[in-house]
């Protein structure tokens, strides 16, 4: 097409600048909202989103931010964050723990209020939600660690003996005493943050954390053979003889060998 | 400016149809904002739960759900395919507003709307420039760009920066500082320009126009053939661009203000001295028969200021 021989008609040049106009003011707006988008995902460690709420990638995407869990919520756990306040994306719902721990409620009001599902119906059992991880931050400061019987985080826990059980250890400090460890299993744990509600200490030694913050992530190819071999209920390669170890000479750990003893590992108070 | 466009809007109709007579859809619809807000707001402040949610999405007597469409639409194009309840609260609102007329939720529900009207009350006291004029269009625009944004990043675009819901929301749960975007609104309006969040700006506008662009609810400049050119029905209406085609369309042409742009407010009604419009039906396209031309109404004389 030429440009040179026909002159372009006026209205069709108006048109193009007028579209290139609005399109370039529409990529800036796009811009900044997107920004603004972006930011919203920033979901501060301690705002724990409510049971079954679908992973955070996807929530401002499917939270409306209409309020009913807040509503149906029989305990005002939830709350929606509000503009300039919460650090929150604005009117989703939240809960801090520290504050206002959630209560489990056995028919889980909250999910069966959501209108759109960006809290999940698939929830059926609150034992099975997953709002975060609680986690034992300070030992330093734990009373348990200390070897003080303080037990509060163990005895609150809606899932005792499942989600945080006590390990018992030997306290080096005092020689004689024993330390009751607070344990959190993650598997067990629903981040319902009762034992953050109830740890004694000015600021509490236990906190629930988003599952990102709070745990790792073994390799995909990792596997445990002790795992493997007990569901296997034999060693997982066939025809593997476990020959005896042959050291040569005397005073080495291999009874067969003359003057050998036992090896430390079977001697009985040697742990495993 | 004439001495002409200077006299005060709707002075004449105050004289003739009284005071009342002359705000009877303004009142009307004050109203109906209230009567809205305060369903929501009968729950959290006295424990009378009617309606429970917010505009987004709610639910009325424990039994029937409504929810936003734009925002729906905007989380479906965001890759969240909704539940149920959901889709069909969003149904409901959207063949309520495809019948009753999209926009008649921009004049009547939404509570932003005494935020502009109380600004363009003002900036008509003070006649302030009507100032930054973008096309009637850019709001369209706007519309496909939050689309577009929602669709690319899974977020519900709009809802990061709507006043509407920022403010009902404000107003049911708390407020942070909602305030302070509401009176950016106000002072956008009224000094940057004149109708110029929701007349032009605002999308949520734009996608219930669309819904309504065949509602049946419309205004119809019946009695045209009585208009005196005062120009007060120009000067109150939000959307002043719906006018013309029905009140100086040819003869034989239709009566009706047909544009989905029209909010239905009804200010028109109220400022006319001579009754030249009335609410009416799409399909009622009767038109007064002009009068004997003797009869014809005296074109209004200017009065000084």
């Amino acid at each position: 097409m030429s440009l040179v021989g026909k002159p372009l008609s006026p209205q069709r040049r108006r048109f193009l600048q007028d579209s290139a106009r609005a399109a370039g003011g529409c990529l800036v707006a796009g811009s900044l909202l997107a920004y603004l988008g972006r930011d919203a995902r920033a979901l501060p460690a301690e705002a724990l989103r409510p049971p079954g709420a679908v992973p955070e990638d996807d929530f401002l995407g499917a939270c409306i931010r209409c309020g009913l869990c807040v509503r149906d919520c029989p305990y005002d756990t939830l709350k929606l964050a509000e503009l300039g306040v919460d650090a929150v994306a604005t009117g989703t719902p939240y809960f801090i723990a520290r504050d206002v721990p959630c209560e489990m409620c056995e028919d889980i009001p909250c999910v069966a209020a959501c209108p759109t599902g960006a809290l999940d119906k698939g929830l059926q059992d609150i034992d099975d939600a997953r709002m975060g991880v609680a986690v034992l931050v300070d030992q330093e400061n734990c009373l348990n660690f200390l070897g003080l019987r303080c037990d509060v985080c163990y005895r609150v826990c809606p899932v005792i003996d499942e989600a945080i059980t006590l390990e018992l250890s030997h306290n080096d400090r005092s020689g004689h005493h024993a330390i009751f460890a607070p344990t959190v299993h993650a598997d067990r744990c629903t981040g319902c943050g009762v034992c953050e509600k109830s740890c004694v200490l000015p600021e509490a030694a236990i906190k629930v954390l988003p599952a990102r913050l709070a745990r790792g992530n073994s390799a995909e190819h990792y596997r445990k053979g002790w795992e493997e071999k007990a569901e296997k209920g034999g060693p997982l390669v066939e025809g593997i003889i476990d020959l005896p170890d042959r050291l040569p000479g005397p005073g080495a750990d291999n009874l067969a060998t003359p003057g050998g003893y036992e090896p430390g590992y079977n001697l009985p108070g040697a742990g495993q | 400016m004439t001495a002409r466009t200077h006299m005060p809007v709707g002075h004449e109709a105050r004289e003739v149809k009284g005071w009342v007579g002359a705000h009877r859809f303004l009142l009307l619809r004050r109203f109906s904002q209230v009567f809205f807000l305060a369903l929501f707001l009968l729950g959290p402040w006295f424990g009378i739960w009617i309606v429970k949610g917010t505009l987004a999405g709610s639910l009325t007597l424990d039994v029937l759900p409504l929810t936003d469409p734009f925002i729906l639409l905007q989380g479906l194009v965001a890759g969240h395919w909704p539940e149920m309840t959901a889709l069909i609260g969003g149904l409901i609102v959207l063949v309520a507003y495809a019948l009753i007329g999209g926009r008649v939720y921009c004049s009547w529900v939404c509570p932003i709307n005494p935020v502009t009207d109380a600004a363009h009350w003002l900036h008509r006291r003070l006649d302030l420039p009507k100032g930054w004029q973008p096309k009637r269009s850019t709001r369209l625009w706007i519309l496909a760009t939050v689309l577009i944004v929602s669709a690319l990043t899974g977020v519900i675009a709009w809802e990061l920066v709507n006043p509407i819901t920022m403010l009902h929301r404000g107003l049911v749960f708390g407020m942070g500082f909602v305030w302070a975007m509401v009176v950016a609104i106000f002072v956008f309006d009224l000094f940057v320009a004149r109708h110029g969040w929701c007349g032009h700006i605002c999308p949520v506008g734009a996608f219930y126009g669309l819904i309504g662009a065949k509602s049946l609810l419309r205004v119809s400049a019946t009695n045209r053939a009585a208009c005196d050119d005062c120009m007060d029905c120009y000067a109150v209406c939000p959307e002043n661009q719906v006018i013309s085609p029905a009140l100086k369309g040819k003869p034989g042409s239709s009566p009706l203000i047909l544009s989905p742009d029209c909010t239905t407010c009804g200010r028109c009604i109220d400022v006319c001295s001579v009754d030249v419009f009335k609410l009416t039906h799409r399909f009622d396209d009767a038109v007064v028969a002009p009068p004997d031309p003797a009869a014809a109404p005296q074109t209004r004389a200017a009065r000084p200021v």
